[in-house]
């Protein structure tokens, strides 16, 4: 992945992130239930055209590091009855990201 | 304005049990498939925009539209944005494929 293709990474894994809390109309890959929690970088993904530049026929560049978040299930769902220490993995791109 | 959440992020929301099976897919199924194949390979549309399409559905659409249905709507949406084919041609087109249809009944 050239540094020219794209946004240079600004997360490593193990950083601590917070999804930002938006809720902007159009194509989102962002899950509802994900904006606004805290996980930690599992790992970066590579680098993507950005799919809300994408969904509306415009290049999509420069592209966007996409990483794999995990985040623990009892913050995510404030119910969450199983292991306490159960996580779910969600791929977000950087800029729905901010250091945590 | 107030919080958007798309019809399709669902995540999250009461739901009920999900219930798998499998099905065969139907030929006209397969053809909306490969379609979707040709014209991004041919740079003539995106993913994100077949899945923009299919996000703008209206509510009672999205739920009642099959998986291909929803597909199809969304292709054909994607190509008369991208002016790839007109309104006019479209409805030619499928009041020809009618006729077609009704002839060989």
């Amino acid at each position: 992945m050239a540094a020219a293709e794209g946004i240079s990474p600004q997360f490593r894994t193990g950083d601590r992130v917070a999804v930002r809390a938006a809720y902007p109309i159009g194509h989102v890959r962002t899950p509802y239930y994900i904006r606004g929690k805290h996980g930690v970088i599992e790992r970066l993904c590579g680098a993507y055209g950005n799919p809300e530049e994408l969904a509306y026929a415009r290049p999509g560049r420069p592209k966007q590091p996409l990483y794999r978040v995990r985040f623990l299930q009892r913050e995510v769902w404030p119910a969450y009855e199983g292991n306490p220490a159960d996580t779910v993995d969600v791929e977000i791109f950087q800029h729905w990201l901010q250091p945590d | 304005m107030m919080n958007y959440r798309g019809i399709h992020d669902m995540g999250g929301l009461p739901a009920g049990t999900v219930q798998p099976s499998e099905h065969d897919y139907a030929l006209w199924e397969k053809r909306v498939d490969a379609l979707l194949v040709l014209l991004t390979k041919k740079g003539l549309m995106t993913v994100d925009e077949l899945r923009r399409n299919i996000e703008g559905l209206g509510l009672d659409a999205y739920d009642k539209m099959s998986y291909y249905e929803r597909w199809i709507y969304s292709i054909t949406q994607t190509l008369i944005q991208r002016g790839i084919i007109s309104i006019d041609e479209l409805g030619r087109k499928m009041a020809e494929a009618q006729t077609r249809t009704d002839g060989g009944r």
